[in-house]
């Protein structure tokens, strides 16, 4: 790697589990190779973070900024509006930034049901009068207050522009390391692009393939599948048709059917359309209505099995917009 | 009213804040921990075919998604009415004692350790995991390094993955052990064990030796007479990952010992309307606001009450630090919330023995790690401990096996209420006639991070990380002090 002047790089974390996180410091003894192109100007979860030393930067300063975890309050909004300023580029980092992630499933109901299911249908919870977390609160002493959350949880590019995209979720260490080289290298992607291959998690997948002749599609805890053969061809709704490359066909080599955390390649516009259609192709029947049927009874949960990690970001969006939302 | 407001990050991550009221005179009327974070699990996992469960909750917490993931995964079983066979739940133990050392060998020497291996006046920028390998030496540092790398690597090889395993199912596991990955998995452990006895030398040394920090330890400002909840096997000995709940009085007295699946009739969760986050009491003794003693129904599920809950440890070394323990201490059950740290030490050296005796089973490579349910699915509750608590995930299902009711209580929630009690009497302790004594800030930190919270799991930020503001204005909200640490 060329020795140059040493970059600015930037962590954050929005509404993320940590994992994201976590998968970056997994790049282990790495990140001293990091520390020797970047200086790192903003990691919270790992050095200092300052918010304010943000806000006086110049804009543009920053070089990299990895930006992990969805939008669902102002306060991450303002972060995603702040560094999108500061940086030159600008990376969704994981699924969640990237499009929405399992906690994107949220956006499948609004604030109210959400609220109505954890403080009062929920049961162990003892609430006879009702209470629901407020804005503002008297209490003896005094108010206090709670940020108000967005009835939707955003994608890191429904809210700024994003130049590149990381992802899995969380992203592979080995794939991360290959994005920095990219970005070390100056050997990036055009602006909008996912850092990642353009093949399919079948292109990794050790299993053997025959053909795909399925007449029923089974749940994990139907069948017990043997360890050698392609999970889609014992009728287990494998994802690895539809999802990009990148982690080394990690779920199906323990035999679990790939979810899908990679998301899509390169043109597909939504990953739902993508995986039916693969599956559709692999069903035993040239009759639409018998294809129709066999996913139907197979596929109990459409809407969480073929968005369950992009729903946010998709094309249904979210079930309905609540007008008064923040 | 003068109102001290300590506000972690708010600014940062918005996962938590805490506001400190003085009265007329200056000294603490009230405080509150609020959790301004909810992302609504219990919710959309309503709809989703049920065994998604153990891959959907993980992402919960990317920290602890183990946690999550077997939870699920048991909570399958009895929904399915399952047993699965000896070999699936000794992998799954296994796999659960080497998350149980690796993510409390983060907390010991990345988190919560270094407030005592560096000191709590030590400034801010030592107390951290570089302060730590500057005071211990760098071999300590590879070393604590090392066992993190070699449990992510196991983790990854049983589970799949790093983070976010894809693993288990009701009636087992997808995917069993070689001889030679059994081999590899036992000698790591070995290796792990030499790992805990060390790391509780280094305890003794630092922490036990040195009488400024037994004092802290054992002082009045840390201390709350609670229950103690805590899993427990046949022996009543401490146990991760299946077992009964016991739950033990302010005197150690058994106050229940319950089957997960009974958790209603012990737990309820109460609804504040500053906080998203609720606050699990025990049901039969009943909620008496935030105060200690038998008469409230407040408990706290941490490696120390695990320790109170419990008769001993499952394994010989454990066992004799678990004596120990108590010793020292004066005798069970002990109160001391800073003791949660040794505590932690001791649950380490158990989750390190049990990974060494779980592999060194031949019976563990077999090829039985997993039976088919044969009757529908119902309604199942799954539990296990996680580092930060007994964690609970119930979920009932129509027919077809598609969720239509989730309820989770999570390790850190059972702990929301003592960490509020704790962060209240650290700062009546340090707050006395409207004057901020030094190092508050620093004290109040240690009070929470004793517990490891993990609200949305961000606020697993390092020691002295997190930004925390204390601001005292007088009764016309004028400002009159201002302490700070990472935020301006
Ligand atoms: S992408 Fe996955 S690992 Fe990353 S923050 Fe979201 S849920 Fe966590
Ligand atoms: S469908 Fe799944 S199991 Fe089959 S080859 Fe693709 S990734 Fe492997
Ligand atoms: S196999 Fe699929 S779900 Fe598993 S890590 Fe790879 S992309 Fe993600
Ligand atoms: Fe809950
Ligand atoms: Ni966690």
């Amino acid at each position: 790697m060329i020795a140059q002047n040493k970059g600015k790089l930037a962590v954050y974390w929005a509404a993320s589990c940590g994992g994201c996180e976590i998968a970056i410091l997994a790049i282990d003894e790495k990140i001293l190779d990091v520390s020797k192109h970047f200086d790192i100007v903003f990691w919270p979860c790992a050095t200092d973070g300052k918010v304010r030393d943000v806000e006086k930067m110049a804009d543009g300063s920053i070089d990299v900024c990895l930006f992990n975890g969805g939008i669902r309050t102002s306060e991450q909004e303002y972060m995603a509006r702040l560094l999108r300023r500061k940086s030159k580029v600008l990376v969704a980092f994981g699924s969640c930034a990237s499009e929405g992630c399992i906690p994107g499933l949220a956006n499948l109901s609004n604030r109210k049901e959400i609220f109505h299911t954890v403080y009062h249908e929920t049961p162990s919870t003892e609430n006879p009068k009702g209470v629901e977390p407020q804005h503002v609160t008297d209490v003896p002493e005094g108010k206090l207050y709670l940020p108000v959350f967005y009835d939707t949880l955003f994608t890191l590019d429904q809210v700024v522009d994003v130049d590149y995209y990381l992802p899995g979720c969380p992203p592979e260490a080995e794939r991360i390391w290959d994005a920095i080289t990219a970005i070390l290298e100056n050997k990036l992607p055009p602006k909008g692009a996912v850092i990642g291959a353009n093949t399919t998690v079948c292109d990794e997948c050790p299993r053997k393939r025959t053909e795909k002749k399925i007449r029923k599609f089974y749940r994990t805890w139907e069948i017990i599948p043997d360890e050698e053969t392609c999970l889609l061809e014992q009728g287990l709704v494998c994802a690895g048709v539809a999802t990009r490359a990148g982690c080394g066909a990690k779920c199906p080599k323990v035999n679990s059917p790939c979810i899908g955390c990679y998301g899509v390649n390169d043109g597909v516009v939504d990953f739902g359309a993508r995986l039916m259609s693969a599956l559709a192709s692999v069903i035993d029947s040239d009759a639409p209505e018998e294809i129709d049927r066999i996913i139907r009874e197979g596929i109990p949960d459409p809407a969480g099995t073929f968005y369950r990690f992009s729903l946010a970001h998709s094309l249904l969006r979210r079930k309905k917009k609540v007008p008064d939302e923040e | 009213m003068k109102r001290v407001s300590i506000d972690p990050i708010t600014r940062l991550e918005g996962h938590g804040k805490i506001d400190i009221f003085l009265d007329e005179q200056g000294n603490v009327a009230n405080a509150y921990l609020q959790i301004p974070e909810l992302r609504g699990f219990e919710r959309f996992c309503v709809g989703r075919p049920v065994e998604e469960m153990p891959n959907l909750t993980s992402r919960i917490c990317g920290v602890c998604p183990e946690a999550h993931h077997m939870a699920a995964s048991k909570a399958l079983d009895a929904l399915f009415h399952v047993d699965p066979p000896d070999t699936a739940k000794k992998l799954r133990e296994l796999f659960y004692s080497i998350f149980f050392a690796t993510d409390h060998t983060t907390h010991f020497y990345a988190l919560g350790g270094p407030d005592f291996v560096v000191g709590p006046e030590a400034p801010k920028a030592e107390r951290n995991i570089l302060g730590v390998v500057q005071k211990v030496g760098l071999e300590i540092g590879g070393k604590v390094i090392k066992m993190r790398h070699v449990g992510h690597h196991l983790i990854q090889m049983m589970g799949g993955r790093r983070v976010h395993p894809n693993w288990g199912l009701p009636g087992g596991i997808s995917h069993g052990i070689t001889e030679e990955q059994r081999k590899e998995i036992e000698a790591a452990g070995r290796e792990a064990i030499e790992f805990a006895k060390f790391s509780l030398q280094l305890f003794d040394k630092l922490v036990l030796q040195n009488s400024e920090y037994v004092d802290l330890v054992t002082g009045d400002v840390y201390v709350h007479k609670t229950y103690s909840m805590g899993m427990v096997d046949g022996n009543n000995h401490v146990n991760f990952y299946d077992g009964m709940i016991r739950v033990v009085g302010p005197d150690g007295s058994e106050h229940a010992k319950y089957h997960p699946a009974d958790y209603r009739e012990y737990i309820a969760e109460r609804v504040e309307p500053w906080s998203y986050l609720k606050f699990p009491y025990l049901k039969k003794v009943g909620w008496k606001g935030f105060v200690d003693g038998p008469e409230s129904g407040i408990y706290r599920a941490t490696p120390l009450s695990r320790l109170n809950a419990a008769d001993g440890m499952a394994t010989p070394l454990a066992q004799k630090e678990y004596q120990r323990f108590y010793e020292v201490l004066g005798g069970k059950p002990v109160h001391h919330t800073l003791a949660t740290h040794w505590a932690r030490l001791i649950e380490l050296l158990f989750a390190t023995e049990r990974w060494v005796e779980l592999a060194s089973d031949p019976k563990i490579t077999g090829r039985d790690f997993r039976v088919l349910p044969k009757e529908k699915p119902t309604e199942g509750v799954g539990c296990v401990e996680a580092p930060r608590g007994t964690l609970t995930h119930h979920y009932a299902t129509d027919e077809r096996g598609l969720v239509v009711k989730a309820n989770l209580i999570v390790g850190t929630t059972n702990n929301n209420a003592p960490i509020c009690m704790s962060v209240q009497r650290a700062a009546q302790k340090l707050i006395r006639n409207g004057e901020l004594r030094e190092g508050l800030l620093n004290k109040v930190e240690m009070a929470f991070r004793a517990y490891d919270p993990c609200f949305g799991c961000a606020t697993h930020s390092l020691p002295g990380q997190m930004p925390l503001e204390v601001r005292i204005r007088d009764p016309l909200g004028n400002l009159l002090h201002r302490l700070r640490q990472n935020i301006d």
